[in-house]
């Protein structure tokens, strides 16, 4: 690209930029310093943008006096059984929709898109009863089941997106050497699309593990509790308690960021695969 | 739920054979998979491995998703409380004509408006502006997105979290730094009012949401020639004139598709609404789906699910006219 930028215009441009790079990054500045204040300290003039003295009461707290790790554990243990199923079953479908051409394949990826723009708040009250026949309200097995279906579709169309960019050829040569097909794809396709993949997985596992409506509906014990679910039994009272819903908010956005700061490259891809080729 | 996953990693017992029902779903596929080393692949046996590959998928998003969905729309038409299961029988279209009939109903439909308008706008224009200074390579360009890009690994509910705190009317920091700034005089009880609490949960999605933007259109305009922007340099167009006749045409199919997406996703986006303000004061920032998660936790499935059917309608009638629109503008 010629370099035709003026200097006040790249003045302005890095301005912009760096003032947007602030708006993006002090709602979590601040929920951090929130939590990191004494509890009696969020509540005072003037406010300080620093601790005067850093405190982890908050997040003592949390442990003490909420079960918060037991939230913790069953949001981890939730996300990563449903992500992983999904990934893989999302994984067989999107193969299938990227190499093959089949009658019915059209409707398919379109049954697959309209649950992405239908409320899915449609579904919830019968959901609901649905669970109750199949007695898995208020169990984390009945949750999984029902994050696993809630990641396919999505899952399966950015996957889909990373297996067209990998030659036929590959599974080909691997199949005339012996190969069935499931084997191709597990042994010769997998390997090569692992970064696709693992970043298919990170999105599923995010998703579930900041999934709110669901679980609010479906679980009520404490023991099974995911953090979204804790957090919102947090503000149905009228007083907040802020230094431990600040508390909580790092805890639960901390792992997401890390695992999207590694995935992010792919994650783009994948979502930017299917438009930008249209 | 796991079983059908394994039985599609097990080697094959070859139980499978071409041309079976598809619904012998489950021992088809195995064989067939097993059986289709050599390149030799019959049309049936094809379409059996095809629909072995596939039925995991379907059959969770049936049962999960579609089978819910269905039995959700019915109820539209019933009379579905929780509160009186005795009597769940047909209504025809009662609960529509209820949802009619009520006032909140229209507050609802346009703060839905203004709430898709007034986030999507900025979004687009902020989203762009972002994507155009982008695309020109700088250094720790890298560093620099990875950072703008992380407010989509947050939830909208606890974005809704974030921003209630930030929009505190006592010991909140937005009402700090206006006062710093010396803007207000006294604090602005922003989620209290109807009017500031709209204002409120829109800067909370225009922020969230301006990455997507911001990313989708950077990956469009990588796929611009080079030579395009050196051509038109060459012929001496200007900034403007680049951008409107040049870069806009050119990923105007992207951007068109990117901003329907939204739009829907958007109407269907109550997280942080239901975390900052969950549909109050007084109904002033409830939209549609918000609204029909109350209806819900209320027990009343039937008009819940009369709404959730509203909105399928409002945006199949809406994608329709749009898609109509853009199809229409690209032929001319």
């Amino acid at each position: 690209m010629i370099n035709t930028e003026t200097n006040p215009a790249r003045v302005i441009r890095v301005l912009v930029l760096a003032a947007w790079l602030v708006i993006t990054v002090f709602p979590l500045y601040w929920i951090t310093v929130t939590s990191l204040k004494e509890p009696g300290a969020i509540f005072s003039y003037p406010l300080t943008y620093w601790p005067e003295v850093f405190s982890l009461e908050n997040y003592v707290g949390l442990f003490e006096k909420a079960q918060f790790g037991t939230y913790i554990g069953n949001s981890l243990l939730i996300a990563t059984a449903a992500a992983s199923v999904a990934t893989l079953i999302a994984m067989l479908s999107a193969y299938v929709l990227a190499r093959f051409e089949f009658r019915s394949k059209g409707a398919l990826m379109m049954a697959f898109l309209v649950t992405q723009m239908i409320p899915a708040f449609i579904a919830l009250g019968p959901l609901y009863l649905l669970m109750t026949q199949l007695k898995l309200v208020d169990n984390k097995f009945g949750l999984i089941l029902i994050y696993i279906a809630i990641c396919i579709p999505f899952c399966t169309v950015m996957l889909r997106g990373f297996f067209a960019n990998v030659p036929d050829a590959l599974e080909e040569a691997a199949m005339i050497d012996g190969c069935s097909r499931i084997g191709a794809l597990f042994r010769v396709i997998v390997p090569v699309m692992k970064p696709g993949i693992v970043a298919a997985f990170i999105f599923n596992f995010v998703n579930c593990w900041n999934e709110l409506f669901l679980s609010v509906t479906l679980m009520n014990r404490d023991q099974n509790k995911t953090i979204p679910t804790a957090l919102n039994g947090f503000i149905t009272s009228y007083n907040i308690d802020w230094g431990s819903m600040s508390a909580a908010a790092v805890l639960t956005i901390v792992p997401t960021m890390v695992l999207f700061a590694f995935a992010s490259r792919y994650i783009v891809q994948g979502l930017t695969a299917g438009a930008v080729k249209g | 739920m796991t079983r059908t996953t394994i039985d599609l990693e097990r080697p094959s017992s070859g139980t499978g054979a071409p041309g079976e029902r598809p619904s012998d779903r489950a021992g088809a596929p195995r064989g067939s998979l097993g059986g289709s080393g050599r390149r030799r692949v019959f049309t049936t046996r094809k379409g059996v491995a095809i629909l072995g590959f596939l039925a995991p998928a379907i059959l969770f998003v049936s049962v999960f998703i579609y089978y819910p969905m269905i039995s959700g729309s019915q109820m539209a038409f019933r009379n579905w409380n929780l509160t009186n299961l005795t009597d769940t029988s047909w209504v025809g279209l009662k609960n529509f004509e209820a949802i009619f009939a009520n006032p909140v109903f229209y507050t609802v439909l346009g703060n839905t408006l203004l709430w898709v308008l007034g986030s999507i706008v900025p979004q687009l224009v902020i989203g762009f502006a972002i994507a155009l200074w982008l695309r020109r390579r700088f250094r720790f360009r890298g560093v620099y997105q990875a950072l703008i890009f992380f407010p989509w690994a947050i939830s909208g509910f606890l974005i809704g979290i974030l921003f209630r705190w930030m929009f505190n009317s006592e010991f909140g920091v937005v009402n700090d730094l206006l006062a710093k700034a010396g803007l207000i005089d006294s604090p602005i009880p922003w989620l209290a009012e109807p009017g500031t609490a709209m204002t409120a949960v829109i800067i909370a999605n225009i922020w969230y949401g301006v990455t997507f933007f911001a990313i989708m259109i950077l990956a469009a305009l990588q796929s611009v020639p080079d030579e395009l922007f050196e051509a038109a340099a060459l012929d001496g167009a200007g900034k403007v004139r680049t951008l409107f006749q040049i870069t806009i045409p050119y990923i105007r199919t992207t951007l068109a598709l990117t901003i329907l997406l939204r739009v829907i996703w958007i109407f269907n986006f109550p997280d942080i609404i239901w975390a900052m303000t969950g549909g109050g004061p007084a109904n002033q920032t409830h939209i549609v789906t918000t609204w029909m998660i109350n209806t819900t936790q209320r027990g009343d499935y039937g008009q819940a699910s009369a709404i959730g059917l509203i909105v399928v309608a409002i945006l199949l009638v809406f994608s329709a006219f749009y898609l109509m629109a853009i199809r229409e503008k690209r032929d001319a």
